[in-house]
């Protein structure tokens, strides 16, 4: 047992931690809405090489574990970085071309299968991608078309848009089946990235209950606002172990265990269904106690945490309510009696 | 991250599983039930004669921390009587860690062969969380010490040889600074012990002590050095040592239960099953974050109070929907018929209430967090 990052992973999260700092600071955030892409920013992480990290070597990719792009993702979360990275990083994986590698190409996933027309509805990255994979019928598809460049307006102001499985230059890649790995890893790595911006809601609560005063004193000082603070870091560190333990049990060769009744759960799919859950509902309450003692500066525009609080939302939204993941991880957990 | 246990570890577990299996069975949990008193001499003899509770002493270095939260994980998966057992090796880890080479030489070879248990004397009647304020009072008189007193929620003190003991020493400077810590056999002439029913079925004590005299050899640490001493007990307390794997029996019990009355295929109870066990992963690995501090060395105080907080919040939680779905079956007790789980959803709902409140409040552990981990000023209190 090891709970610490390696020596790689902190390189990693240092690289990315100073990229994202210094590129896209929340002002970064805030101008890229509504349609929540910064193109400048994208050119800055094709040069680090991000959007192929995750894809094997042989494909000409970088070779890093699902850990690896949690690390990634954590950073992301904490900068509300404006690119759709984590489904690129999915997409990559799933159909690694050269230019969905490099990024020259911007790749996304469609979280749900196609509706009859063969439309995905809501697809995130959908407005900027020039490649969406996902499942249509019993296929998995890779469909290159033009993005429409703007979003449909949205809680997060996130770049999604409907997008056509069929129109477009069409390629099946696989079996509806091959999707369901990649939507675990889409589940794991968001959860990093809602882990990363329940931690930066905490940082920005500590800072302003420092700063603001009543009752001249600073309102951090009160023991109603410290209980209430004090939940956040077990929320954060808990959601942060249970996702690199999903990655864990993803980039493990051996299926894992699922025995809810003696606690031992190794199961990728099951770890990533928990962290997507647990990592929704913590960064949905750190982004709510973080945005509640700013009082009416924490709902006006001018401060920086409603940004943090509706992306809390939407990111996880974009694909289900946590609760119906839940149900979900029941049927996995719990094999109904019939 | 690397979140496998390692041969040793694998090897440990098996080895605890085994000596729960030949020794705990359906009398030894029900009997503790009926009589309050959570041990079991069977239990933890055959655990020290399997060589598990030496490997376990934290800080004795016979083992790693992983083997002690491992042998509370397995225990308490069991719902076997572990709570004296565990209250004493922590005793003796802190022992270990402060004590004199006497010392150690009389107590610690007595809890690790399951003959003898400790107990712990902090609290008093009108001091709870702040704990630093006890009045109990140690008095020197030449090579003795003179104690008077009363202690409240003296656990298994009815069972005990050893108490680790609380007292005031020093009336003159900060409250923190004038404490000292005794480790005294209970035998000692002064001494009454009084039950203390609950609500949990687990009977716990008030202590008096009427000038009970006792030799210097039995100071722990330094005079005025108490508070200090308490600081090594609570890090080993909070965390690796049971209370935070109670989840998990209690979905087992709720799962078997729903499965043979047909709830198993309703919604909202598939909900909850499953936030349940996201609860009791995370409440486990906060856990193992402890047992690997304390493994790489260090003593994890802070990350005690996060999984202390988190594990009983949740547990209660849990224990709550359990019984509001089982509906009136939740409400009778072990072996009544139609009880739901034979009455350990009742058991859960009515036990789950102290674990917020014994080894420190959640309210405690979260000043802790807002002080030593956020940074926050003192708050008044």
């Amino acid at each position: 047992m090891d709970l610490d990052l390696t020596e790689d992973q902190k390189a990693i999260k240092e690289v990315f931690s100073g990229l994202f700092t210094k590129q896209a600071p929340p002002t970064v955030a805030r101008a890229a809405e509504p349609l929540g892409f910064d193109r400048e920013l994208w050119a800055r992480l094709l040069e680090t090489g991000a959007p192929g990290m995750g894809v094997a070597e042989a494909h000409g990719g970088g070779g890093a574990t699902l850990a690896d792009l949690v690390v990634v993702t954590e950073e992301l979360g904490r900068a509300i970085a404006p690119v759709p990275l984590i489904e690129h990083m999915i997409a990559a994986r799933l159909h690694p071309v050269a230019d969905v590698v490099s990024g020259a190409r911007l790749a996304t996933i469609a979280l749900h299968p196609a509706d009859t027309h063969g439309l995905w509805h809501i697809v995130p990255g959908g407005a900027v991608a020039d490649i969406v994979v996902g499942i249509d019928g019993d296929d998995l598809v890779a469909t290159q078309s033009d993005p429409p460049g703007s979003a449909l307006r949205n809680h997060a102001c996130s770049p999604l848009a409907n997008r056509s499985a069929r129109a477009g230059e069409r390629a099946v890649i696989g079996t509806a089946s091959d999707f369901d790995r990649a939507l675990a890893e889409w589940k794991t790595v968001t959860a990093g990235a809602l882990v990363g911006i329940a931690a930066q809601a905490l940082d920005i609560a500590l800072e302003y209950v420092m700063a603001r005063h009543q009752f001249g004193v600073p309102i951090g000082s009160f023991q109603a606002i410290q209980q209430g603070l004090a939940d956040l870091p077990i929320a954060i560190d808990g959601g942060r172990l249970l996702t690199h333990k999903a990655a864990w049990a993803g980039d493990r060769q051996t299926p894992g265990t699922v025995n809810a009744d003696d606690g031992d759960i190794t199961d990728f799919s099951a770890l990533a269904s928990m962290a997507f859950v647990y990592a929704a509902d913590s960064s949905a309450h750190a982004t709510d106690r973080s945005l509640h003692y700013h009082g009416g500066y924490g709902f006006s525009e001018e401060y920086d945490i409603q940004l943090f609080y509706r992306r809390a939302r939407g990111w996880a939204l974009v694909f289900d309510d946590p609760s119906r993941e839940a149900l979900r991880l029941a049927d996995r957990l719990f094999p109904r009696s019939k | 991250m690397d979140f496998s246990l390692s041969a040793e570890v694998e090897q440990y577990r098996a080895t605890v599983r085994r000596v729960i299996a030949e020794t705990v069975t359906e009398e030894i949990i029900d009997r503790q039930h009926r009589t309050g008193t959570f041990n079991s001499y069977e239990l933890n003899r055959a655990l020290a004669k399997a060589g598990l509770l030496e490997r376990a002493v934290p800080g004795l270095g016979k083992g790693d921390p992983i083997e002690l939260w491992m042998l509370f994980h397995e225990l308490e998966k069991s719902q076997a009587p572990y709570d004296a057992i565990s209250v004493s090796l922590m005793v003796a880890g802190v022992l270990n860690n402060v004590g004199t080479q006497w010392q150690k030489e009389r107590v610690i070879p007595s809890i690790l062969s399951g003959e003898a248990l400790a107990c712990l004397g902090y609290s008093e009647p009108d001091f709870g969380s702040d704990v630093a304020s006890v009045m109990t009072r140690a008095v020197r008189d030449g090579d003795e010490w003179v104690i008077n007193g009363a202690k409240m929620w003296t656990t298994m003190a009815h069972e005990s040889k050893w108490l680790l003991l609380l007292t005031r020493t020093n009336l003159d400077v900060p409250k923190h600074k004038g404490l000292t810590m005794f480790m005294l056999p209970m035998d000692t002439p002064g001494i009454t012990v009084e039950p203390v029913p609950t609500m949990g079925t687990e009977r716990t004590n008030a202590t008096f002590y009427d000038n009970v005299r006792i030799g210097h050899e039995w100071l722990l640490g330094e005079v005025d050095q108490g508070w200090r001493v308490m600081g090594v007990a609570l890090a080993f307390e909070r965390g690796v040592m049971g209370g935070t794997s109670v989840g998990t029996p209690l979905l087992r019990h709720f799962h078997d239960w729903a499965r043979q009355t047909g709830l198993l295929d309703d919604a909202l109870a598939r909900e909850r099953m499953a936030r349940v066990a996201i609860d009791c992963e995370v409440a486990k690995l906060l856990t193992q974050r402890c047992a690997w501090i304390a493994a790489t060395g260090g003593l994890p105080g802070l990350e005690g109070s996060m999984v202390k907080v988190f594990a009983t919040e949740a547990y209660q939680k849990a224990s709550r929907w359990f019984q509001q779905m089982a509906g009136p079956s939740g409400l009778l007790q072990f072996h009544e018929a139609g009880a739901a789980a034979d009455g350990w959803i009742e058991y859960d709902a009515r036990h789950s209430p102290v674990t917020t409140i014994y080894g420190g409040t959640s309210e405690i552990n979260r000043n802790n967090i807002a002080e030593r981990h956020l940074g926050l000023p003192k708050a008044r209190r």
